[in-house]
């Protein structure tokens, strides 16, 4: 139910604690945390950048978030991902969801960091010493992102 | 006074990632000509715009749109007002 975009770290306890507050109903809580790595394609990477589209970034990651509100009976649901300069070891993405049961939890936090890498409009400019670039789209995202099939009534072929 | 020649209401194009740097520009506005009613041909029209532009968009497979903050595909049609988006194919997570 809550989805947030921000420049800040976060503290990956304190969220799962507040994801579960007041809501003994909820039997399972999954969660992925994605990291800045050190190394990209065999060389050091020395900090990463984010950019997004303010506006169109909280919007998909709220569609994302409903979809699987629709497909899973969730009883919370957050999702952060931070944008500007990162370094390795930084947390960038967070994604967790809470259920009565783990299957619904499990396969719906599976599903959200899927959606969202090939959905939301974020980009990745790499730091290296040879001097910076911008990541590259990988394909097996959007295979990854495909097996879950699209929204209903969206048209074949707009996979983003 | 409207007249037949009033001036249209212009859309406001942003651009992301390396079509940012290639284009040299986060954002402009510009008045759509009346043969730009769709995204192909807002991105056929584009690519007559300068060097930068044509050289930006050269590969339109890796060029992704989004129409008032919603992915659209080539048919999408325009509007004046619209706010359109380019950027590459997304990379976050």
């Amino acid at each position: 139910m809550t989805v947030r975009v921000q420049r800040e770290d976060f503290d990956v306890g304190a969220e799962l604690e507040g994801l579960t507050r007041g809501n003994t109903g909820i039997g399972g809580v999954a969660s992925f945390l994605g990291l800045v790595r050190d190394m990209a394609g065999g060389e050091p990477i020395r900090s990463m950048t984010l950019e997004h589209y303010p506006g169109m970034t909280e919007r998909q990651l709220a569609a994302i978030e409903a979809e699987a509100r629709q497909r899973w009976p969730l009883d919370a649901c957050l999702i952060i991902h931070r944008y500007g300069r990162l370094e390795p070891g930084d947390r960038i993405v967070f994604v967790a969801t809470a259920s009565a049961h783990r299957a619904a939890a499990l396969e719906a936090c599976e599903f959200l960091i899927d959606w969202l890498k090939t959905r939301a409009p974020f980009w990745k400019f790499e730091e290296t010493p040879q001097g910076g670039r911008w990541v590259e789209a990988r394909e097996e995202d959007d295979v990854a992102a495909a097996r879950w099939g699209t929204r209903d009534g969206e048209p074949d072929g707009l996979d983003p | 006074m409207e007249t037949a020649n009033a001036v249209q209401k212009p859309i406001k194009l942003l651009y992301f990632a390396w079509l940012r740097s290639r284009i040299g520009l986060a954002e402009e506005e510009v008045v759509l000509p009346a043969e730009v009613r769709d995204v192909a041909s807002l991105i056929a029209w584009m690519k007559g715009r300068g060097p930068a532009y044509a050289k930006a968009l050269e590969n339109e497979a890796v060029v992704k749109v989004a129409v008032n903050q919603e992915f659209a595909r080539a048919d999408h049609p325009l509007r004046p007002g619209d706010e359109i988006a380019l950027f590459p194919p997304v990379t976050g997570g």
